[in-house]
């Protein structure tokens, strides 16, 4: 090869780098066969401690869900997984197809007009969906109600502070206001009142931002229906394993008058000269490598592997088996609440609120309890002081599918 | 061949799966909640069984290239193969299954791959740390962003400008300009490296960074670096790395001694996480020491032995992520990095250089070379000569080579190249593929002499032709004016009409 390009050495090829920047060799091990190699990686995952599903009750956003095989045997096809972004649309085929109907699972779990075709996760999804109310409004303010996910708020501010854009907790929205930002059910599990929250970002000329949790969307009202302008949400539930918090799936959807504004990939439908139907990427004009500076966002890769996995779930669920998976963690939470309650100097933190299948506790001695439950392997409540100083002694639990009847006893049993 | 939409095949006799019930006591939700709280009609989900799901998404996989079965010469994207360990050690129960709230001692092993992969990427790029927690390049070039600025301001300066190269990633210019900075473009020069004389003339006290890559869009290195270095940091500016090109020279050089204070890396391209058919990924970011107070919080740290996640860091830019990253990704790459060694990492760079360079020799009678070789991982052909004398533009290319089984090179890109043709083979493909390519291309071009028509027709192997994507935009733009019910960008079911 290098006698065909003309020269004599490796190094003839590499002489525009400056000597003095030339490395003798990487201060790293040599490197491996593919046994030593897994039994090195094995070794580090086997000194973490994985908590059986069925005692997993600590959400505070990411689920222990039933995952269908059929997720991973989708996922895992080579055809899909090590496939580019389908930038050559004849080509690809599969994936844009895919995409396409995620978008259209995700508008019909929102009742809104369009999804994207995925973001990184759902607290990149509440900042951008700020963007497209900063944009939108030519307003410079967010307002976060009520208890929204902590670490969404974060990235939010983060992201919110090299546009200019200031974080607000709490209040009533106003003519600086671009967005009221809710979560539905809250971080605690709650449920709240999502329509009135709307209603009062639109008096203020604001919009509304509703995050909210995919699976509960099988029971509760969409925001499309009560006239929320931008959903958006974390897809974990959606067939990912929880992978100590990633890679999963944000999702974001809006009204048909804030496409333009919304950030990130978009698959339409197109025909080629012989008038066969194909999908292809469209509005690129938005994006960055068309907009350059001004484009309203910089996502680029997104997690389209993540938003497979989310279709292949819920169209194997379909409408009545996403409603029962929905229910069951309902049933079973509010089964589990009236029992942890009935504990001596146990109550439910916010008794007059309703919610789906997390919920908050107050308890004695939280941090002690949680470790208890630890040392009978129940990975047990999430001790919410950490981020609310006015939370102290109060821990969440969740309930899904996968902790069935005798998981509740356990955890009561345990707590006597 | 097309494959109806799930949608499309949905039959309303189809039983949902089955699935746990209840088995206690607890209230319905109907019970409960308010009617105006619940949904009124369950969501228009596909009702499939399980072999018609099957069947349909095997076929949507027969209908995608992918690295597993092609060529993939994307320049810019670095599509190398993944290698299948990577799969198997991210799906390990011991990773796959941990929550990201489960306390610090039962996570040991996480947070010690974390903090190993860390150390790896500082050695490989040559800084002092690295944050794991971005999900992807653009993702990183923000964040790196951000921390410069905070830098830049505990040190009582406002820096306004960040100047980036005409050649450079789109991504540049959005991230720069969602951080808060101008966007100035600085000038190639006629040998296609970044001009010094331009950028001596933009630089200035507003310029809070350079973003810069290396070797750059058209696959040069900047030979010149250690001066942009100089000239950069002389203004008390910063010079930023974008990590897109790193599988040029791993174990030949490393950016943290070019002078860059800071690096992202794109462990789905140069570090083997598959690409998912656009995403996830991760984009990490390593920083020289000035800048670790300001790296996102949590950091992980190792005292005596114990690995603990560090939220208490002051000047810290925030979050930029939930949890902490996408671990499925850190640990893939870590598996490559611990397969390769230093040793194979320097070999894959090398390969990758030769490859790219092989060609580019091989092709470079039939498609132009603006500028000259060696070229590093990859090189930029223009078809603008073929555009003017036949009319075959570089798309026409691209479609062709799809239509003879290889995926297409990136095309139009950079934007400093007429009729683009970006090609980065890396160090997977064989001699034998890389002389079958350029067979190919020699074989279009010679068609594109004699029957230039034809190659407009292309692709005609695949599931479908060319697009229409200007009607396609013209139907989106009718529906996104309110003037039409179809949505183009979502399936709706058809209106039945009364028969």
């Amino acid at each position: 090869m290098l006698e065909t390009i003309g020269v004599k050495s490796m190094n003839d090829l590499l002489v525009d780098i400056p000597q003095s920047l030339r490395l003798e060799s990487l201060q790293l091990p040599d490197g491996l066969s593919e046994f030593e190699t897994m039994a090195q990686v094995s070794a580090l995952a086997g000194r973490n401690h994985v908590y059986p599903d069925r005692l997993t009750f600590r959400g505070g956003g990411v689920y222990r869900r039933f995952i269908p095989a059929a997720v991973a045997a989708v996922t895992s096809k080579p055809e899909f997984y090590t496939a580019y972004t389908p930038y050559q649309a004849e080509a690809s085929q599969g994936t844009l197809q895919a995409i396409y109907e995620f978008q259209t699972l995700i508008a019909e779990l929102t009742a809104l007009d369009v999804s994207n075709a995925s973001l990184y996760d759902g607290a990149t999804a509440v900042a951008e969906a700020a963007m497209m109310a900063f944009v939108h409004t030519g307003r410079n303010e967010v307002l976060v109600s009520g208890y929204v996910h902590p670490e969404y708020v974060q990235v939010l501010r983060a992201f919110g502070e090299g546009r200019g854009i200031k974080v607000r907790k709490g209040g009533e929205p106003n003519q600086k206001t671009a967005a009221v930002i809710f979560q539905q059910p809250d971080f605690l599990g709650l449920l709240v009142d999502a329509p009135g929250l709307t209603a009062a970002a639109h008096d203020a000329g604001a919009l509304a931002i509703a995050c909210v949790d995919p699976i509960s969307l099988a029971i509760l009202a969409p925001p499309g229906e009560y006239g929320a302008d931008i959903a958006v949400g974390e897809g974990q539930q959606l067939g990912l394993e929880p992978s100590y918090g990633g890679p999963h799936v944000g999702f974001i959807a809006c009204r048909r008058e804030l496409v333009r504004k919304l950030p990130g990939r978009i698959v339409g439908e197109a025909h080629d000269a012989s008038g066969r139907r194909g999908f292809a990427l469209v509005l690129a004009a938005r994006e960055q490598h068309i907009r350059r500076e001004k484009a309203t966002s910089n996502i680029c890769t997104n997690h389209s592997l993540c938003a497979l996995a989310a279709s292949v779930y819920l169209t194997y669920m379909g409408p009545y088996g996403l409603r029962q998976v929905a229910e069951v963690g309902f049933r079973r939470a509010h089964a589990l609440a009236e029992r942890l309650a009935a504990l001596p100097g146990w109550e439910m933190a916010f008794p007059e609120r309703q919610f789906v299948n997390e919920f908050p506790m107050r308890v004695p001695k939280a941090p002690t309890v949680v470790k208890k439950l630890a040392r009978k392997g129940i990975l047990g409540g999430l001790d919410v002081y950490r981020w609310f100083r006015e939370l102290k002694g109060v821990l969440t639990f969740t309930c899904t599918e996968v902790n069935d009847a005798r998981a509740l006893d356990e955890l009561v049993a345990a707590l006597k | 061949m097309t494959e109806p939409l799930s949608f499309e095949l949905s039959r309303p006799a189809v039983d949902p799966p089955r699935l746990p019930e209840a088995d206690v006591s607890g209230p319905a939700p109907s019970e409960l909640l308010p009617k105006e709280a619940l949904r009124a009609r369950p969501p228009g989900l596909p009702r499939l069984s399980e072999p018609e799901i099957m069947r349909h998404y095997s076929r949507l996989a027969s209908m995608n290239y992918s690295i597993s079965e092609n060529f993939y010469p994307l320049g810019s994207c670095t599509m190398k193969y993944n290698p299948v360990v990577n799969e198997t050690a991210a799906s390990l129960p011991g990773f796959a299954g941990l929550h990201p709230y489960q306390d610090e001692d039962t996570v040991q092993g996480a947070l010690e791959l974390m903090w190993r992969l860390e150390r790896a990427l500082c050695a490989i790029v040559g800084v002092e740390r690295v944050t794991l927690q971005p999900a992807a390049g653009a993702h990183g070039e923000w964040t790196a962003l951000r921390m410069i600025r905070a830098y830049q301001h505990s040190k009582g300066e406002a820096r306004t400008e960040v100047l980036v190269p005409d050649s450079a990633h789109g991504t540049n210019p959005a991230s720069a300009a969602l951080s808060g900075f101008q966007v100035v473009e600085v000038k190639s020069g006629g040998d296609g490296r970044i001009s010094l004389a331009d950028l001596e003339s933009k630089l200035s006290q507003r310029t809070s960074a350079l973003m810069l890559t290396n070797p750059n869009t058209l696959g040069l290195f900047e030979r010149e670096i250690l001066d942009i270095a100089e000239l950069v940091h002389s203004t008390g500016a910063m010079l930023y790395y974008d990590g897109a090109n790193l599988n040029a020279f791993m174990g030949i050089c490393r950016p943290g001694d070019m002078g860059f204070d800071a690096v992202h890396m794109n462990l789905h391209k140069t570090f083997t996480t598959p690409h998912g058919g656009g995403g996830p990924g991760a984009g990490p970011v390593g920083v020289k020491a000035e800048l670790v107070p300001f790296l996102p919080m949590p950091t992980v740290e190792r005292t005596n032995g114990h690995l603990m996640l560090d939220f208490k860091r002051p000047q810290s830019i925030g979050r930029v992520r939930s949890f902490y990253g996408n671990f499925g990704m850190l640990v893939r790459a870590y598996t490559y990095i611990l397969a390769m060694g230093g040793d194979g990492l320097s070999q894959a760079s090398q390969d990758a250089v030769l490859s790219a360079n092989y060609l580019r020799k091989l092709v470079e009678g039939d498609l132009e070379m603006p500028h000259e070789g060696p070229c590093m991982h990859e090189f930029v052909a223009s078809a603008s000569h073929l555009s003017h004398e036949n009319g075959v533009r570089a798309l026409d290319i691209a479609k062709a080579l799809l239509d003879r089984d290889f995926y297409a090179p990136t095309v139009y890109f950079p934007l400093v190249v007429p009729e683009a043709i970006m090609v980065e083979p890396t160090e997977t493909e064989s001699k034998a593929t890389l002389e079958a390519f350029a067979t190919a291309v020699k074989e279009i071009v010679a068609l594109a002499r004699t029957n230039p028509q034809a190659l407009h027709d292309e692709p005609k192997n695949l599931p479908v032709g060319r697009l229409d994507e200007v009607a396609a935009a013209r139907r989106i733009n009718t529906y996104l004016q309110g003037l039409s019910e179809d949505p183009v960008l979502r399936w709706k079911a058809p209106v039945q009409s009364p028969c």
